[in-house]
Parts: C-alpha cells; sequence; structure tokens
C-alpha cells in the first residue's frame, strides 16, 4: 500500500489532486446522471438512468450482457452522446469537455486489449505518453503498479505471452497509470481464475479506500457483490433497484422463504422431522436434488429446525436460506424484468 | 509540451464544434462553470494526442516484417531496373552524351523486358500504402485496444490523424532510401554526377510519389474503418489496386469506343479519331496511376513538352521548335496531375476521417 501510495502523492499535480486530497473529499459526488437515455434507431439502450456514486465508494452496475452498462459507461467517458439526459462526471459534461473528463477517469473496458508486439510495460509507457506524464514520474508510478498487481517479473515479456488473467491485471494497472480519481471497470472478473478474482476484488477496495469513486459493472455479481457499498440492479436499461445489498435483499424479503435441508439417506424421515417444526407451513423433496428436503416457512426457523433435526437423530450436514444471497436477488428481478429481446440481440 | 502545442488543442475540431453547439443550446447563458476548469487543464499543457500516436505507429512500421519485407522488394525492383537501364545509357552514350538529363534516364528509361524504376513504382507503389494502412483501425478494433486508446485524454481524429502521418513517413523513408540507393549505384554505373536541377527533379518526382502512395494509403485507411475485418480490408483495398492499375485501360477502350464511336471509313487526324483520343485520354486519367505516370514522365523528363501527345497535331509538331523545358516549366505541365493526385487523397482521407469520427466505439 505505502508503495502505491508514494508514486500517486508525488503525482499529485499532475492529475489534479492526489490520492490523499480524494480521501478528505470522500462523499462528494464523483458520477451523477440525470435521465440519461440513448437510443439507437427503435431500440432504447439506456432508459431515463438516474445514477449517482460517491467518491470513495464501489457502485456495482450489476445486469445481465446486453441490458446497457456498457454504453452508459461511453457515455459517461463522452465517447458516445446521449440522446437525452444528462450526465455529469467530477462536475463536468462529459458529451462537452471529453477530454477534462477522460483525464481523471481511468476505463477498464469489457475484454481489454494490448498491443501484442509491445512488453506489458511500453504498453503503460503509451498510455502515460498519451496522458502527458513525465517520462520520469511515469516510469516510476508504472514500476509500482507492475509490481502492485503482481506482474514485475512479466512487465518486460511482450503482452503476446501473457495469459488472460494477466492481461486483465495489466489492464487494472493501465487504469492506474493516469492516477484516476473515478475507476470504472467493465467486467473486470471475467476470463479470470477465482485466485485472480480475490485480488483483482482487493484491489478495487483499496482503491476505495484511498478515495477513489469505482463504478464497476458486471453480471458476475456473487463475485462483485462483497466489494460493493452500494449496487443498482440494471436489467433491459433501467435501473430497476438500486441501494445496499442488505436493503435489496430486504425488500424481497417478503414471502414465504424457502429453507435447504441436506441431513443424511432418511429423506422422508428428515421431511416428516422438519414439517413439524412450528414456523414451516410445508416441508418436500426437492425435485432438482435428490439429496436435498426443502422447508417452506413463514420466518427464519433455521435454529429450531436444526435443533429438531439433531434431536431426531438426524443431524444436518447443509441447512441454507434461499434468497438472501444476491444472486438470488438478481435472478428474481430477472424473473420479474424479462429483458425484451431486442436486448438479447444487442448483446 | 510547450504551450504553443496547449494552444493548437482547444481548435481542434471536434473541441470547435461542441462549442458552437454549447452556445447554440444555452444561448444567453454565462459560461458554464465548467470552463475555466478545461481551460486551467489545457493551460497546464498537453501533448498532442496525435503526435504520440503517430510515433508510436512510425516506430510500429519501420520494425514490422511488412516494412522489410517491402523494402527489400522494392530495393530488388530498384536494382535489377537501374542495372539495366545503366547499361542501355552506356550502350547509347556516344549520342547521348549531349543530353542534360542523361542522369535522369536512368529512372525512366527501360530496356527490353525490364521495365524502368518509375514503372515500378507505378506498379508497386499502392501496394505499399495498402500494405501500411489496411489493418489501421480495425486491427484496433480486432486487439480490444481501440476503446482503452479512446478513453485517454485525446481527441478521436487524433487516432486517425496520426495514423496517417505514422503511414506516410514510412512511405517517404521508403522512397528516399531507395531512390538513395538507385542514384548512388547510377553514379557508379554511369560515373557522372546529377545536375542540381536533376536533384530537384528527383526530389520533386519522390513528393509526387509520396503523395501517390498517400492516396492509396487513405484508400486502405477508408477500408480499415469501413471494413471489420483486416482480411476482407486488405483483398478489397488490393481489388481497387489491380482494377485501377490493370484493366482501367481496357475498360476505357471500351467505354470511348462506345460512347465517340470511330467510322470505319475515318482517316487518320479525322474528327471523330481525334474526339475518341481525347475522351480516351480523360477517362484514363480518372485513374490515379494514370496521373502518377504522366507526372513521372514530365518531371524525370524535360524535354516532354506537353501531357497529350495524341493531341497535337502534326502540323502543330511541325512548328514547336525542339528544345528542353527548364524546371519551372515541367512544374506548368505537371501541375494540373499534382492537383489532382493531392485532391484525390485529401477526399479519401476525409471519407475515412467522417466514418471513423460517426462509427460507435463499440463494433
Amino acid at each position: 500500500m505505502a508503495a502505491a501510495e508514494s508514486p500517486a502523492e508525488q503525482a499529485g499535480d499532475q492529475a489534479g489532486q492526489s490520492a490523499a486530497q480524494r480521501a478528505a473529499q470522500a462523499g462528494t459526488i464523483a458520477i451523477r446522471t440525470k435521465a440519461l437515455t440513448k437510443r439507437y434507431g427503435e431500440f432504447t439502450a439506456v432508459d431515463k438512468l438516474d445514477l449517482s456514486v460517491k467518491q470513495g465508494e464501489v457502485y456495482g452496475l450489476l445486469g445481465p450482457n446486453g441490458a446497457g452498462k456498457t454504453t452508459t459507461i461511453l457515455m459517461l467517458l463522452g465517447l458516445t452522446e446521449p440522446t437525452s439526459g444528462t450526465a455529469r462526471v467530477i462536475d463536468l459534461d462529459p458529451a462537452r469537455n471529453p477530454l477534462a473528463v477522460k483525464r481523471h477517469v481511468g476505463y477498464l473496458p469489457d475484454a481489454v486489449g494490448f498491443y501484442g508486439g509491445m512488453s506489458g510495460r511500453q504498453n503503460l509507457r503509451y498510455t502515460a505518453r498519451l496522458n502527458s506524464i513525465d517520462k520520469k514520474v511515469a516510469d516510476e508510478r508504472i514500476d509500482n503498479l507492475l509490481t502492485r498487481v503482481g506482474l514485475a517479473r512479466a512487465g518486460d515479456n511482450k503482452v503476446d505471452t501473457y495469459s488472460r488473467g494477466m492481461r486483465q491485471r495489466l489492464g487494472l494497472a493501465d487504469v492506474l497509470v493516469k492516477d484516476p480519481s473515478i475507476v470504472i471497470l467493465d467486467e473486470p472478473t471475467t476470463a479470470i481464475d477465482p485466485a485472480g478474482v480475490i485480488e483483482v476484488l482487493e484491489l478495487v477496495r483499496e482503491l476505495a479506500r484511498d478515495g477513489a469513486a469505482v463504478l464497476l459493472a458486471s453480471h458476475l455479481l456473487h463475485q462483485v457483490q462483497q466489494v460493493c457499498d452500494r449496487v443498482g440492479i440494471f436489467v433491459g436499461g433501467k435501473l430497476v433497484a438500486h441501494g445496499t445489498m442488505d436493503k435489496l435483499a430486504g425488500e424481497l424479503g417478503t414471502g414465504p422463504i424457502e429453507i435447504e435441508i441436506q441431513a443424511g439417506p432418511e429423506l422422508e424421515a428428515v421431511r416428516r422431522v422438519a414439517a413439524a417444526v412450528v414456523g414451516v407451513t410445508r416441508a418436500e423433496l426437492d425435485p432438482r436434488d435428490s439429496r436435498t428436503v426443502v422447508a417452506f416457512a413463514e420466518s427464519d426457523v433455521r435454529a429450531d429446525l436444526a435443533t429438531a433435526l439433531v434431536q431426531a437423530g438426524h443431524p444436518p450436514s447443509h441447512l441454507r436460506r434461499r434468497g438472501d444471497e444476491l444472486d438470488e436477488v438478481y435472478r428474481r428481478y430477472f424473473a420479474a424484468n424479462e429483458p425484451a429481446p431486442a436486448a438479447e440481440v444487442a448483446a | 509540451m510547450t504551450g504553443s502545442d496547449a494552444a493548437t488543442l482547444p481548435g481542434d475540431a471536434t473541441t470547435r464544434g461542441r462549442r458552437r453547439k454549447k452556445l447554440r443550446n444555452q444561448p444567453g447563458t454565462p459560461a458554464p462553470a465548467e470552463r475555466p476548469v478545461a481551460a486551467a487543464e489545457e493551460e497546464r499543457g498537453l501533448r498532442a494526442g496525435w503526435r504520440v500516436i503517430a510515433a508510436k505507429e512510425f516506430s510500429d512500421h519501420i520494425l514490422s516484417i511488412r516494412f522489410l519485407v517491402l523494402t527489400i522488394i522494392l530495393g530488388l525492383a530498384a536494382a535489377a531496373a537501374v542495372y539495366a537501364t545503366a547499361g542501355a545509357i552506356r550502350d547509347l552514350a556516344s549520342d547521348a552524351s549531349g543530353s542534360p538529363s542523361l542522369f535522369l534516364k536512368l529512372f525512366t528509361v527501360s530496356r527490353g523486358d525490364i521495365p524502368a524504376f518509375t514503372t515500378f513504382i507505378a506498379f508497386l507503389g499502392p501496394l505499399l500504402g495498402i500494405a501500411f494502412g489496411f489493418d489501421a483501425i480495425n486491427g484496433e478494433r480486432a486487439e480490444g485496444t481501440l476503446p482503452r486508446l479512446l478513453s485517454q485524454p485525446i481527441h478521436r481524429d487524433d487516432v486517425i490523424n496520426g495514423k496517417f502521418v505514422a503511414g506516410l513517413s514510412a512511405i517517404a523513408v521508403i522512397f528516399t532510401a531507395v531512390t538513395l540507393v538507385v542514384t548512388a549505384v547510377g553514379i557508379l554505373q554511369l560515373g557522372i554526377l546529377p545536375e542540381p536541377e536533376e536533384i530537384a527533379r528527383l526530389l520533386i518526382w519522390v513528393v509526387l510519389a509520396v503523395t501517390y502512395v498517400g492516396l492509396w494509403l487513405a484508400i486502405a485507411l477508408l477500408c480499415s474503418v469501413v471494413l471489420r475485418r483486416a482480411a476482407t480490408s486488405a483483398l478489397v483495398a488490393i481489388a481497387v489496386w489491380l482494377l485501377v492499375t490493370l484493366f482501367a485501360t481496357l475498360v476505357v477502350g471500351l467505354i470511348a469506343g462506345f460512347i465517340a464511336p470511330i467510322p470505319a471509313d475515318a482517316g487518320q487526324g479525322s474528327a471523330e479519331v481525334l474526339r475518341n483520343t481525347a475522351l480516351q485520354q480523360e477517362l484514363a486519367r480518372l485513374s490515379p496511376s494514370q496521373l502518377f505516370e504522366e507526372a513521372t514522365a514530365a518531371v524525370l523528363d524535360p524535354s516532354i513538352r506537353t501531357l497529350s501527345p495524341g493531341l497535337v497535331t502534326a502540323a502543330q509538331a511541325d512548328r514547336a521548335i525542339p528544345s528542353i523545358l527548364s524546371l519551372g516549366q515541367s512544374l506548368l505541365v505537371i501541375w494540373p496531375q499534382f492537383v489532382a493526385l493531392v485532391a484525390a487523397t485529401a477526399v479519401m482521407f476525409a471519407l475515412a476521417y467522417v466514418s471513423f469520427m460517426r462509427q460507435e466505439v463499440r463494433a
């Protein structure tokens, strides 16, 4: 961490403000959109989007492929003009001041690419030159970033020899070369192995702790939910729900809850025990999984179920409430908001 | 870098367009609050994006295998042509010794089955332009580097401008090098030194050749913007090249014969024949290779007084005093050709530029 902070501070005057300054400003609005809309002919890719992301926060923009996430990001960067509505990024309009916006926003595109014939370090140097960063400052910063993303040794190899995970990590380093105060990551965890995902997410967390605003677009919510302060569920160009994850889960928490039980091979006996527990309306064998019994209950009676099962001589090996994880939330939203066929095509 | 760079940036096409639009959208409102921030940043000095891109692309070109291969091909063609030509000139040396442009003959005279150096260039030059342009934009798309590049603080046109400048520079380097080699071989083989005017004519010819190949570079760039796949783009550009250089003369003859037929009983120099010839020449001049070859002939051979020999009647030629044109007069002869080449290049580049600016970042 300390190693990563020092170049950021040295280059503070270059990028406008240092990481420390940004941390002090945590909480100010970094990105705000009002009724942002983008239409391609008949097809509405983004429909009246209202979004705000604060400094020092990780915002997860979650939605299936073709939901309009990338289109939204391109509008925030001034790479596509909105059909209507406004976007403000660090108090600038990206459609009118794209250069100033792009100087402060680091963007990791979906399926990021690099010049294969150049080394990782040369690719980062090119980015630094495009950002008019002084060569000495840039070299030092690149050294630190390569170490930070675990490419210190591979930095001088050609990118052609990199694995996809290495490219993704190089992409993160590339985003940070300009010491951005806003970081936009489009599907940063696809195509990398689980260990790589954890590393990437830790880095995202660190960035937010340093005061950057992070907008993370992904369809792999179970991977990103742990680092997001707030999430927005984005389906068919519309933000169908947003807030903290607890809030989203709470909104959907009404109605009967389902509890999965696995407690040995005597399924019928387990089912009878579960059905007898106070609060359980009924219990049945899971048609999808031959080892599991599902209990339907008015409230979360997992503790009572466990006690009853142990007393009946069927100690449970698995007891899980369905629907309290974000992907369950997400799945239900999808069921309620089937994306239009046009959205599928756009994906 | 310096203040001058910063000063040129706000004048960039896109920024200007946006400013104007902003004024139109908000009549009467005071300068928006964002202006001072942006202005302060521009003051801080931003390296012009196209220069960074051009520098990177140029070094990519110079180190690329295609650069090496093309230089070798052109070098071999030049060596073969010059070797044959030098032999031919020496054979004629006795009666050619009085010719003031003997040295330039090295570039234009052909002997038997080996064409002259400039003919080689007229034929192979387009390949050079295509090679440095066919994958300029779609290559970036295929590699996934375009969104990353455009998310840096540069204008979108910096990308295509930088690539065009880099391609032109690479072409200029190759031509200068090959021309210098031919000159050196010629000096050794013939034992004569070029006169200052001959050097000037050669320099002008290099500029002409770079313009001509720049046209093909612009065509290839257009293909690379419009067509998604590099292979398709290369094939289309090469098809256009073959069409223009090989089949153009055949097609031109057919069209002229159709529009201005020559009756069977028409005599030599009759109005019908003249009309047909004039039409053929005008149509042929739609082809850039025809323009380049005409301009080459006139600039490297001061004895060429007109580029429409078919339209000079025997009576007119009879009265002309056989003499040699000065450099300025030769330039006057080729001026229309040169302007046409520059205009065609500008149009092609403009088409590539506009379609690139209108394209979505995402495929």
